[in-house]
């Protein structure tokens, strides 16, 4: 019993493995249109957060906007370059908490969930992401 | 169980009291309680310290689990505290049903574990900790009388675990190893230590595949010594593991713990519920 649950599981992490998917994350994302409905569902999160709205008192959201869908488009293997400010510039004197960074990615997950990005997808993205935190926090 | 009773009742008025509930971490990043009563899978403990807390929080955790195989069954209630997310205190205590010999065992566990390094999601590195599990029989007649050399001893143990985001087609991939130190036999319920056996390096390995936010699939493996010369088999188990939210989670595993004092074939299934503040 135990045995083929055992080999059932690994079947379904190689498998796992072995498949691949079509095109780029952008356009798993359904490229500038699905990444715009999702930095809009995202500052929509962020507006309902009193603990991370707190941060943004002096951003200028629409600027806000623009940064993320491009940088977003970049990081995703979409036909965009971000040159807009580096995350250390933006970030610096934020002095952003472990926890607070957590609460950031949860709304956004919260946004892709909305925007009924599939799981798989939303991994990817955050796998992208992440490597990020160490120019986001602590600063 | 009357320690526990003590423990709940004290964390109740705390935490109530406070209106306080740690949740700097990511939903289901923790893991769950493993029996010795520290954060890892069922059976293994993990790199993880328990809890929600991140480095400026406090967290307290809950749980019980049942485990029930052909000819035994071992209840365990614990508490584990995560300070900081550097140190985590966890409290334990095992009954051990036989029913063949209308007997329990009864063990209590005290456990520490500091996180040495990292983070499982973020860090480039796994997370690293050490631990330690003092364990201490109530009544170590049925020990004494299979062999067994003490009747309390102490595992030591280093575990290093890692979440790889996407890693598998998209899917959440974790895993973990752990490589123990310690003379217990069965977790202690059947004493420490044998006629011509000592402390041990053993290997235990978690792996699991997130299949949404919430729902965990993964397998467990665990090394045992055979101390005793009683045919002393390692552990190996299956789970689904649940977090609907960061209050509470819910696992339930397919155990297969070969041969316990001269009876084989022990499989059977587990249910464990931790609840965090």
């Amino acid at each position: 019993m135990i045995k083929t649950l055992f080999k059932f599981v690994f079947t379904v992490m190689l498998v796992g493995c072995v498949s691949s998917n079509n095109g780029t994350l952008y356009q798993q994302l359904n490229g500038k249109q699905g990444v715009e409905k999702l930095v809009e569902s995202f500052i929509n999160q962020i507006g309902h957060d009193e603990q991370i709205l707190a941060y943004f008192k002096q951003s200028n959201v629409a600027h806000f906007r623009q940064g993320f869908i491009t940088h977003l488009c970049s990081v995703t293997d979409g036909p965009c370059e971000y040159k807009g400010d580096n995350m250390v510039d933006i970030h610096t004197g934020m002095n952003i908490s472990k926890k607070d960074f957590n609460r950031v990615v949860e709304l956004l997950i919260n946004a892709m969930d909305e925007q009924q990005i599939p799981q798989t997808v939303q991994n990817k993205i955050l796998s992208r992401l992440a490597p990020l935190r160490p120019e986001i926090i602590d600063i | 169980m009357k320690h526990l009773n003590w423990l709940f009742g004290l964390t109740f008025i705390v935490f109530t009291s406070s209106g306080f509930a740690a949740s700097g971490k990511l939903l289901a990043t923790p893991g769950v309680s493993q029996v010795e009563g520290s954060a890892g899978g069922g059976i293994v403990p993990w790199a993880q310290l328990a809890g929600y807390a991140s480095d400026d929080e406090i967290a307290l955790n809950g749980f019980c689990s049942r485990t029930n195989v052909s000819d035994y069954r071992l209840d365990v209630c614990g508490a584990q505290l995560n300070v900081y997310d550097r140190v985590e205190f966890s409290y334990a205590e095992q009954r051990f049903e036989v029913p063949a010999l209308n007997t329990d065992i009864e063990q209590s566990i005290t456990g520490a574990k500091v996180r040495l390094y990292g983070d499982i999601v973020y860090s480039k590195w796994p997370q690293l900790s050490l631990g330690m599990q003092h364990k201490s029989l109530d009544d170590g007649s049925i020990a004494s009388l299979l062999g067994a050399k003490d009747t309390s001893g102490t595992d030591i143990y280093l575990a290093a675990s890692k979440l790889h985001l996407g890693a598998l087609a998209g899917y959440n991939w974790f895993w973990n190893t752990t490589f123990r130190y310690s003379d217990a036999n069965q977790l202690g319920l059947l004493g420490f230590g044998g006629p011509d056996s000592d402390k041990k390096l053993l290997f235990e390995a978690s792996t699991a595949v997130f299949l949404t936010h919430e729902i965990a699939l993964g397998v467990e493996y665990r090394v045992k010594s055979n101390n005793l010369g009683l045919g002393e088999q390692d552990w190996q188990d299956v789970f689904v593991a649940w977090f609907p939210n960061k209050y509470v989670s819910i696992t339930a595993a397919w155990l297969d713990l070969g041969s316990i004092a001269g009876a084989e074939d022990q499989t059977g299934w587990y249910l464990s519920v931790t609840g965090y503040w």
